[in-house]
């Protein structure tokens, strides 16, 4: 899969070679090798956590920069509604809205609106004569990271997410057709920009999950567009006047949550922070949740609320939202709208197997039951390797030595150096007065 | 015959449930590592942990053993426990001897045996009262899903 696209990088100028990422990431993507951090791309779900668990910040998000809507007529920003939960509730949301517009998108069109119909529609597909064929509890297809966390690790699971579109892809359709209608300009000629709190999601505009193609033509950064909303605050003018609004049950999604309160969901498990997830959908693996309904799960802690990208601490953030959602009706759109994108069955990305045939798989894995034997068990990381079992892995697949362990090598050293001891005592036979002629000690060859 | 055959034996121990769990996702591991297609994984690993929770649950102790040839996937779960009297009955949905305070818990719901029967392509099960209890199961890697 060479030349995968990732969000997620490494500024391998600011990377100490330190092991805070590598004890972190769900999927065990990255290595310490010549000293800097590498991420495996076949394994990386983007999800991020490395950004965050990163004390030097060599980990960062590659997303569009605005000078890329220059490639376009006509712009319009998706803003996502934990964008909104960035600002305290003093500052209005058409004034948020109003400095997108300053800092150069043409319109603005709100993913809480799409989020609204999805959740009418996981409603109606929960109530549905289909639904009883569909594999139970169903997962939510909202968390890019989560669902690529299915495709590596968990594809016995990825029957069971819901058949529906993520809302960021219902609103990006949408929003091209309004503003093709609006200005007369041709679809390709608009671009439709996400303001993301997360890498996640701007992976998925390249290697779309679930739908054929992104209909985004890129995601801006958040925190990136917080900084330029708050420079536009200080003298904003005009005032632009969204037609649609926002409801409470769409912007609720940003928090842990939201999206199955929206659904009228009731026998639900809502878990987020990638490690809960992960440790979650192993249980459901085993068949011992299989009462729910449904699972929302998310990669961040704090849902969307607490993506890397985010500026605003998550619970500041919470609270900022509860407050909002306050003032907003339940929903915006009062009609049925039909959903489109179709949705896409999702890949499994599995790469756990040690090697394609199962015969040379079990010798493998026997063979890597004697190096970790050999190997202290601390997990320290030193190697670079995420812990001793990884690196047993990565000794038989051809990728590591066992020398690599500071304390295997210490023990190699040990023996060469009682060797060496060894060696220098015993004397050739011309200065050994002692014992006369030693047969050993005669270089014959 | 030379054909590759990799075993593995887990030890189990009665009563003990903070363990409870650890040596069938041990089982699905290494069930992944080799190879095994997903569904076929899913199978065993559900089995392994039904068969698991029952040693756990009933008896002092017991083992597991893993025997995964080219072709189908072993399981073998000995135990030195209570041993079943009524094999028939306890292979019917719903039936559970397990204490009131492990049913509390959530396990024990009698869904073990018949259970793992679904979930395996052979089970066969030998029980002596007062001796213990042996269930062997097989997975054929391409079997029915
Ligand atoms: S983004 Fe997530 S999966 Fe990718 S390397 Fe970082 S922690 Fe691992």
């Amino acid at each position: 899969m060479q030349g995968f696209f990732h969000s997620v990088r490494l500024n391998e100028a600011r990377c100490k070679g330190c092991v805070n990422c590598i004890k972190h990431c769900p999927t065990e993507a990255i290595r310490i090798r010549n000293g800097k951090a590498e991420i495996t791309e076949e394994r990386c779900i983007d999800c991020g956590e490395c950004i965050r668990q990163c004390v030097n910040h060599a980990k960062t998000a590659v997303t569009d920069k605005m000078a890329n809507l220059d490639r376009y007529r006509y712009n319009v920003a998706l803003p996502a509604p934990s964008l909104y939960a960035q600002f305290p509730v003093k500052v209005q949301e058409t004034e948020i809205e109003t400095a997108l517009i300053s800092i150069g998108f043409d319109d603005v069109f709100e993913v809480a609106w799409a989020a609204e119909l999805v959740s009418a529609a996981i409603t109606e597909f929960l109530n549905s004569p289909i639904r009883q064929t569909h594999k139970k509890p169903l997962l939510s297809s909202a968390c890019p990271a989560v669902v690529r966390l299915l495709q590596v690790r968990f594809p016995e699971l990825l029957d069971n997410i819901v058949p529906l579109p993520p809302p960021v892809e219902v609103a990006a359709i949408q929003a091209r057709r309004d503003a093709a209608t609006k200005t007369g300009f041709k679809p390709e000629e608009i671009g439709v920009w996400f303001i993301t709190p997360c890498p996640a999601k701007a992976t998925t505009v390249r290697h779309p999950l679930g739908v054929k193609e992104s209909a985004l033509s890129g995601t801006i950064s958040m925190a990136r567009v917080y900084g330029e909303i708050r420079r536009a605050m200080r003298h904003l003018q005009h005032r632009h006047d969204n037609p649609k609004g926002l409801g409470r049950s769409g912007v609720g999604w940003a928090a842990p949550g939201g999206e199955t309160e929206a659904a009228h969901i009731e026998n639900v498990l809502v878990v987020h922070g990638i490690h809960a997830v992960a440790e979650l959908l192993e249980q459901m693996a085993m068949n011992k949740l299989n009462d729910l309904d449904y699972i929302e799960c998310l990669a961040c802690e704090g849902g969307c609320l607490g993506g890397p990208l985010t500026v605003e601490n998550r619970f500041v953030a919470e609270k900022n939202l509860k407050n909002r959602m306050r003032n907003m009706p339940e929903k915006i759109e009062q009609e049925k709208v039909e959903l489109s994108p179709e949705v896409q069955p999702v890949e499994p990305r599995s790469m756990l197997a040690m090697d394609n045939d199962i015969a040379a798989a079990m010798r493998k894995i026997e063979a890597m039951d004697l190096v970790l034997m050999r190997l202290p068990g601390l997990d320290c990381g030193s190697c670079g390797s995420p812990s001793c079992k990884a690196l047993a892995e990565d000794i038989v697949q051809g990728r590591a030595n066992e020398t690599d362990c500071v304390f295997r090598l210490r023990e190699r050293v040990k023996t060469l150096a009682e060797e060496m001891v060894d060696l220098a005592q015993r004397l050739p036979p011309s200065l050994n007065r002692t014992t006369g002629n030693d047969l050993e000690d005669d270089d014959e060859t | 015959m030379g054909e590759p055959v990799l075993s593995v034996v887990f030890e189990l121990i009665g009563g003990d449930f903070s363990l409870a769990g650890d040596a069938s996702s041990r089982v699905k591991r290494i069930l992944q590592q080799a190879g095994i297609p997903a569904p076929v994984v899913r199978r065993a690993a559900i089995a392994a942990y039904e068969a698991e929770m029952n040693v756990i649950i009933h008896a002092d102790g017991g083992t597991m053993r893993l025997e995964i040839h080219p072709d189908e996937t072993r399981l073998t779960v000995a135990d030195q426990g209570p041993g079943i009297a009524d094999v028939g009955q306890a292979m019917q949905e719903g039936y559970s001897t397990a204490p009131d305070y492990v049913r509390e818990m959530g396990f024990g719901a009698g869904m073990g045996l018949p259970n793992m029967r679904k979930c395996a392509d052979r089970f066969d099960i030998v029980s002596a009262v007062g001796e213990g209890t042996r269930i062997e199961m097989v997975f054929r890697h391409n079997g029915p899903a």
